[in-house]
């Protein structure tokens, strides 16, 4: 055996047949497949049951909203065709955005970080089928959730318009060129960017993506102008309105192709124009991308993989936190530096900050985007409602930013909870720290976008408090709650933090932290809507005994929602076996 | 087989490397040793043509690395420094993912692929996650990957980490039979007592630059210490026999 073994084929070898694209993107598909096919061996059926009930009212919720939107749409007369296409098209302006935002995210990991690319450059395969390999695997990485998204719109378009069994393969041929251009681009600008900055900042160069994306995601969505369709007042003319839907927004952008494939289908006009456009515009931008990779990437990569950073950022503000809490014992102190120290040096997890940001502009901008001053006095019961039904939408971004920031901490531990535990560091002093750490920065965003939002919407002081107060309440027990649920189902395997939220636990977290806002939100109504109905009568506002009661129930379910897995999470790590 | 001629690797104003020229027969086990941080991961990886050099030339059995990357890729099997396989593919199918990569499948892959499985102790283990393979047995499966393809030069960097006596034992067999069948095999490792014993020749590389190659004989015989063991030679080749005080560190 040894002979047949060992002995090395000395002949001077031609290049070596290349593997196919399937065989080498095998690794990818084949994970996933082993995955799924080994997964009922660790799922317990209560987990794959809530999953499955999850998932088919996500669907269900969006298919019936998007469904009522769309028929009624078509059922405008004249113009319903035109609107439906028109919200079509800025929905796929929407998903291209996003995709382009993640492309950008995933391109640099898949073609610069990930831990396979050792092996596969050191192999024998042609550069060309490397970059597809790493393209696909972007595409997919990037858009398969995007994807998803869009299933319950369109299966509502081939529903309203009777599209027929066939409509799923356009609307998926449409799909996957509009998919293809933004990974070519983002895998493009990611091999500029690594080339031209300087070594060792391969990491940082993300957060430059993330913040030049936005930017675009911005400007197209101010291209874009949806509110005009919301104001038809604000045209001088029915004609100039159906000039506006008629025209496209963005006559050379895929996602207008896609729309005009999607529509001309459903409309049943034959019009090759757009499917062309669409396919030869990717294929040109895969060459295009190809090109650049030949000419850029091995440099690009050998600058991405020089090794950790030299130098050291934050050493500053870090002596002003140190400043600030002087008086805390060293142990606790050291920790929540290692923690805020941690977190800005690493910008896979700062600069998601940023969307933060957006998200918080973009409910800005829509809030005072609101025609609530413009014309008729509107009466106070409606901008009462609306600042409930923005305390609702706060809530659910807090919740959300805790789930991505506060709900991974102890997992992102991981491999050194060893020095953790061995050391005489109490584990309540290690939540406590992670708490103050995550929380604090929350309270304050939580609160001021809630007195903003206020302000904006002209409410009273009475809502303005008590608006304040609650996401304040809020957002101290959503802290806890992620820490501890966090604790109870980590993930201590995995490396990228922006996954963890994506686990089981972190399904289970966003549940609750959204039925705690449901509870909160329902038995806060009843002392609001008592202040109202006094002020109203012309009283100074009161509230009763129910009222009140409605309000302390409302507290001690936030108390003990925030609090009980806390003490849970202690007591796991108290038992924990690093 | 292995020829580098003034290989140089900068990083902005950093010399990592600094014009190596090294040559490495066919049958020839050869050891690379160097302090932490002197630039031996730095040039295994041009060897392996994963990082390119900033000037020189690299040859693979007569092929230059950066003019025929695939047919000088071809010729070898590189195992870094910290190996990955995919956590869920199975043993046989990362071992069939591997050889695809070089070019080569059906059923003569599928015989060698049980063969090395055999070899290495894995045969048992071979349809089970490799997420459940311990440190070991991932090390173990990563050199098999190295050899499926039957490479003509091995380029590995620290392959005793992680393994038990048996599979250091069995390691060691195996490069031996592979450079005497006329395989080449560039090692590094911290491992003192294995360079010692096990390899041809030694390159020593401290601050980027090779400041000894020969065997160990040679080696000695240019630190004019003849009697001195391998830590004392390898301290005083780099450079590195300062005493520190540890009293007070310790006390």
């Amino acid at each position: 055996m040894w002979s047949t073994i060992w002995t090395p084929s000395l002949a001077d070898l031609p290049i070596p047949p290349q593997p196919a694209f399937l065989t080498l993107t095998s690794p990818k598909w084949r994970s996933a497949w082993n995955r799924f096919r080994r997964a009922p061996a660790n799922a317990t059926p209560g987990r794959a049951a809530l999953l499955s009930v999850a998932a088919l009212l996500f669907f269900g919720i969006a298919f019936w909203f998007s469904w009522r939107v769309v028929t009624y749409f078509r059922n405008v007369p004249e113009i319903g065709q035109l609107l439906a296409a028109k919200l079509l098209s800025v929905a796929l302006l929407a998903f291209t955005s996003i995709l382009l935002l993640s492309n950008l995210v995933s391109a640099l990991s898949t073609f610069f970080l990930a831990k396979d690319l050792d092996m596969l450059v050191a192999s024998p395969v042609d550069w060309g089928r490397f970059y597809l390999a790493k393209l696909a695997e972007t595409v997919i990485h990037s858009s398969w959730m995007v994807g998803l998204l869009s299933v319950p719109l369109l299966a509502a378009y081939g529903i309203a318009w009777h599209g027929g069994p066939l409509f799923p393969l356009i609307a998926i041929a449409a799909l996957i060129p509009l998919a293809i251009v933004p990974a070519v681009i983002g895998a493009a600008v990611t091999l500029l960017l690594v080339n031209i900055f300087p070594a060792r900042r391969a990491r940082d160069v993300l957060g430059l993506l993330t913040v030049a994306a936005v930017g675009v995601v911005f400007i197209l969505i101010r291209l874009a102008q949806p509110e005009q369709l919301a104001q038809p007042d604000g045209f001088h003319s029915l004609v100039d309105f159906i000039a506006v839907l008629r025209t496209p927004s963005h006559p050379l952008f895929p996602s207008e192709w896609a729309s005009a494939m999607i529509m001309n289908w459903l409309i049943r006009t034959p019009d090759p124009l757009p499917i062309l456009l669409l396919w030869t515009t990717a294929g040109a931008f895969i060459v295009m991308g190809a090109a650049m990779h030949l000419r850029l990437y091995s440099t690009g990569l050998g600058r991405a993989r020089e090794g950790a950073e030299q130098f050291v950022r934050g050493t500053g503000w870090s002596k002003v936190v140190r400043r600030l809490l002087g008086r805390v014992d060293p142990m606790r102190r050291e920790f929540i530096l290692k923690d805020l120290k941690i977190f800005f040096r690493d910008s896979t997890q700062w600069s998601q900050l940023i969307l933060v940001g957006v998200l918080v502009m973009v409910i800005l901008f829509n809030i005072q985007a609101l025609p609530l001053y413009s014309g008729e006095k509107v009466p106070v019961y409606l901008i009462t409602l609306i600042a409930f039904l923005n305390q609702g939408l706060t809530g659910f971004v807090i919740a959300a930013v805790a789930a991505r920031f506060i709900f991974p901490s102890i997992s992102l531990e991981g491999r050194l909870l060893w020095l953790l535990r061995s050391s005489p560091l109490d584990p309540r002093a290690m939540l406590r720290s992670k708490y103050l750490v995550g929380v604090v920065p929350l309270v304050v965003l939580a609160f001021a976008l809630t007195v903003t939002t206020n302000l904006l919407l002209k409410a009273s002081f009475f809502m303005i408090v008590m608006g304040g107060a609650t996401v304040v309440g809020y957002t101290l027990s959503v802290g806890g709650l992620a820490l501890g649920i966090g604790t109870l189902f980590p993930q201590y395997d995995s490396e990228n933090a922006a996954q963890i939220p994506t686990s089981f636990g972190g399904l289970v977290f966003m549940l609750l932290a959204v039925a705690l806002l449901g509870v909160v939100i329902v038995l806060e109504a009843v002392p609001v809507t008592q202040y109202l109905r006094s002020s109203q009568l012309g009283g100074h506002g009161s509230i009763d005994a129910v009222g009140f009661a409605a309000l302390t129930g409302a507290t001690l379910i936030a108390i003990a929602v925030g609090v009980i897995p806390l003490r849970m999470a202690v007591r796991r790590l108290e038992a924990l076996e690093a | 087989m292995i020829r580098l001629r003034g290989v140089v690797k900068q990083y902005g104003k950093f010399v990592a490397v600094r014009g190596i020229d090294l040559d490495i027969a066919r049958g020839e086990l050869f050891g690379f040793l160097g302090p932490n941080g002197a630039g031996k991961t730095t040039t295994m990886r041009m060897i392996a043509g994963i990082l390119p050099p900033t000037s020189g030339e690299i040859e693979i059995g007569g092929v230059n690395i950066l003019k025929r990357p695939m047919q000088a890729k071809a010729k070898m099997g590189f195992i870094p420094d910290r190996p990955f396989v995919y956590d869920k593919l199975t043993g046989v199918e990362f071992l069939r993912f591997t050889a695809a990569l070089y070019g080569q499948d059906g059923k003569a892959i599928e015989s060698r692929i049980d063969e090395l499985l055999e070899i290495f102790e894995l045969a048992p283990w071979k349809h089970e996650l490799t997420e459940s393979y311990s440190h070991g047995m991932r090390q173990k499966l990563i050199i098999a990957s190295a050899l499926v393809h039957r490479p003509e030069a091995i380029v590995v960097d620290e392959p005793m980490v992680g393994l038990d006596p048996k599979s250091t034992r069995l390691l060691k067999t195996i490069f031996r039979r592979f450079v005497e069948k006329g395989g080449t095999v560039l090692m590094s490792t911290h491992t003192l007592e294995i360079i010692e014993g096990f390899c041809d020749r030694v390159g020593i590389i401290s601050h980027g630059e090779l400041v000894a190659c020969g065997t160990i004989e040679e080696l000695r015989t240019n630190a004019s210490s003849s009697s001195a063991g391998m830590e004392e030679l390898f301290l005083r080749l780099t450079g590195d026999h300062v005493e520190h005080n540890l009293d007070a560190v310790l006390g």
